[in-house]
């Protein structure tokens, strides 16, 4: 059934009635044409903007809420208002047993000190942490290692610091792991430098948990925590059952909605998914519509030239071409239109594509990062149009073959 | 070789209906060159296309050698004609974008034979009608007289049982219709069945046999003295 498609006589039929009239058959293609290159242009968009978005939420466990003691402002078992309750490290396997959902819990206390090594200094936020914020908030390390366990419990003087600090503490390309630098007077080890993510808020060193405990004399004060859910848990939820157990613990009014501040990261990411999830349809469906569109165009012309071939048809039926003969070739224009329309389409959008990276795509800045296709969706459209050119080349097929034979004959 | 008894036809008219064959007999053997003639009107055309399987009778019979024609569906009806029937059209209807070779290669397209098959007989075929040296032109530049030569040779190509004629020469000027018709007894000769439509009495007289219709029904059928030019 598929020899005829290796057969000359039929490719060079089908140039003979493309190329008979060349502007009309260009015309035709430019509907299909501009159908798929805004597919690919909308949707390589789209795909650049997701992009720049993983790049930003990249590194993050992205259903986290931040939260931290404020100050009342409700009096509350006869406290008055105005007081600052404290988060206590004491107070997280309460969190941990009353909540649930909870993936991890992370306790962190920050300050901002004076960094001097040498004759360099610098003011940077130091936090201490624990190793497990490495697996919420992924730290890209360039060089050495993150605190880990051994670090915390002998309350080592080490720091992992950021690319920022090392620039400014460092000569360019010294090597800082071994190297000491001095924080509020106390030496510290680098054991490790890593490039700041988007949503590395605050600090650009970090230090041991139990370091910074025993430095800065916080005794079971935490500055914040870094609540992360389960998968299928609502972090909004997790939000507020966190907060409704510290504000128990603190002796705080439940309704008291100032006592804890709190940062979302969760909602902000289904948010900004939701949004991201609108704009692929939407540009799925423009993209798809207005090829529909052009498939129609070439289906409208085909049928415009199969009532001017009448009388051809009528003669290679009169000489034995059966109606699927006919039917076939005439299927194959309109499946060849659609998909070398679609190949134009597709080139011309990738080249839209490139232009809009050279020109938003880049820098730190940029709106969007690596505006692309897969190959997966090339192919996708590329189906789509065979599928919809063969449906459509349908119509005016069985429009040629509903004509006899001897009426198309006795057409001049 | 073919046999029609009582054969019928008519048209839907709106309403009315036009009846155009009233039963008509007819009986051509092999080798035989039979013109038909009749006025417009006289049901010769639909006759011819009845035979070509390009048009169904309503009620009798037709059969093409020894295959009874009936109630045949789009494609078989397109594999006969492939097979049995050969086409001479008054306006050569060559397809225009093909050259002489292609076109006369054409139904053996349809037969399924492969390219380089296909143009080699096409070819001979060509070179039979005096026009191998014209291959590669397009109808259009070709005379009236090499057009309908070409139109010959394609009829010819796939080797039918009968070739059929629909005023060959009606579009050609008289020498040129001498030609042709001169081409056509030569193949006769060499033992091919022809039925030619014609309204030239010209024209008939170089045929074996004249059938003439009038009015739906054969009114006179003869073998008459072929006139040789």
């Amino acid at each position: 059934m598929f020899r005829f498609l290796f057969d000359f006589d039929t490719w060079q039929e089908l140039s003979e009635s493309l190329t008979k009239n060349k502007i009309r058959t260009i015309i035709t293609m430019i509907g299909v044409w501009w159908g798929i290159l805004l597919l690919i242009a909308l949707l390589g968009s789209a795909r650049g903007i997701e992009n720049k978005f993983n790049v930003q939420f990249g590194d993050y466990a992205t259903n986290s809420v931040f939260i931290w003691g404020q100050s009342t402002s409700m009096p509350f078992k006869g406290y008055q208002e105005g007081r600052a309750p404290r988060l206590k490290y004491s107070h997280l396997d309460k969190i941990n047993n009353n909540v649930q959902g909870i993936k991890f819990l992370i306790p962190r206390n920050q300050r901002q000190s004076q960094i001097v090594r040498g004759v360099l200094s610098s003011g940077f936020g130091v936090i201490g942490d624990f190793p497990l914020l490495d697996k919420v908030q992924k730290k890209n390390l360039t060089s050495g290692r993150f605190i880990n366990q051994n670090d915390i419990e002998y309350t080592k003087k080490v720091a992992v610091i950021s690319k920022d600090a090392y620039e400014q503490l460092f000569e360019k390309d010294e090597n800082a792991i071994g190297e000491y630098i001095e924080i509020d007077d106390i030496n510290y080890k680098v054991i490790g430098v890593f490039k700041q993510g988007n949503f590395d808020f605050g600090g650009q060193i970090h230090i041991p948990f139990t370091t910074f405990q025993k430095v800065y004399n916080q005794g079971d004060n935490i500055g914040w925590i870094m609540v992360t859910g389960k998968d299928g848990y609502d972090i909004l939820q997790i939000e507020k059952d966190v907060k409704l157990t510290l504000k128990n613990l603190n002796f705080v009014h439940p309704d008291d909605n100032r006592a804890f501040g709190s940062f979302n990261l969760g909602e902000l990411f289904k948010r900004f998914e939701g949004f991201l999830l609108g704009m692929q349809f939407l540009t799925w469906f423009v993209g798809i519509a207005t090829l529909i569109a052009g498939v129609f165009a070439i289906g409208n012309i085909l049928l415009i030239t199969v009532k001017e071939r009448t009388k051809e048809i009528g003669i290679r039926r009169a000489i034995g071409a059966t109606p699927f003969e006919i039917k076939r070739q005439i299927v194959l224009e309109a499946v060849i239109l659609t998909v070398v329309a679609g190949i134009f389409g597709i080139i011309s959008g990738g080249w839209i594509l490139m232009a809009v990276d050279s020109a938003f795509g880049q820098g730190p800045d940029s709106v969007l990062v690596n505006a692309s296709v897969s190959i997966f969706i090339v192919f996708v459209s590329l189906i789509i149009l065979v599928v919809f050119g063969s449906l459509i080349g349908l119509i005016p097929a069985t429009r040629a073959t509903i004509i006899k034979p001897i009426d198309a004959l006795r057409e001049e | 070789m073919l046999k029609i008894k009582k054969l019928h036809k008519s048209y839907k008219m709106g309403d009315s209906s036009l009846h155009v064959l009233k039963g008509i007999d007819l009986n051509i053997e092999k080798g035989e060159m039979v013109a038909i003639m009749g006025s417009s009107g006289s049901g010769k055309s639909t006759l011819l296309n009845i035979i070509g399987i390009l048009d169904e009778h309503d009620s009798g019979e037709y059969s093409l050698d020894d295959v009874e024609i009936k109630n045949l569906n789009e494609k078989l009806a397109a594999q006969y004609r492939n097979k049995f029937l050969g086409f001479v059209f008054q306006s050569f209807n060559l397809i225009n974008f093909k050259n002489a070779v292609e076109n006369v290669a054409l139904p053996l397209y349809y037969q399924g034979l492969g390219r380089k098959e296909r143009l080699e007989k096409a070819m001979f075929h060509l070179e039979k009608v005096g026009l191998k040296d014209w291959a590669k032109h397009l109808p259009s530049e070709l005379s009236g007289g090499q057009k309908q030569r070409v139109a010959i040779a394609r009829a010819l190509a796939s080797e039918p049982k009968l070739l059929l004629a629909d005023e060959p020469t009606g579009a050609l000027d008289s020498t040129t219709s001498t030609e042709i018709m001169q081409f056509l007894q030569q193949l006769n000769d060499e033992g091919r069945t022809l039925l030619i439509v014609t309204h030239e009495t010209d024209i008939a007289n170089m045929c074996k046999r004249i059938v003439k219709l009038k009015d739906g029904i054969v009114m006179q059928d003869k073998n008459i003295k072929q006139v040789r030019p």
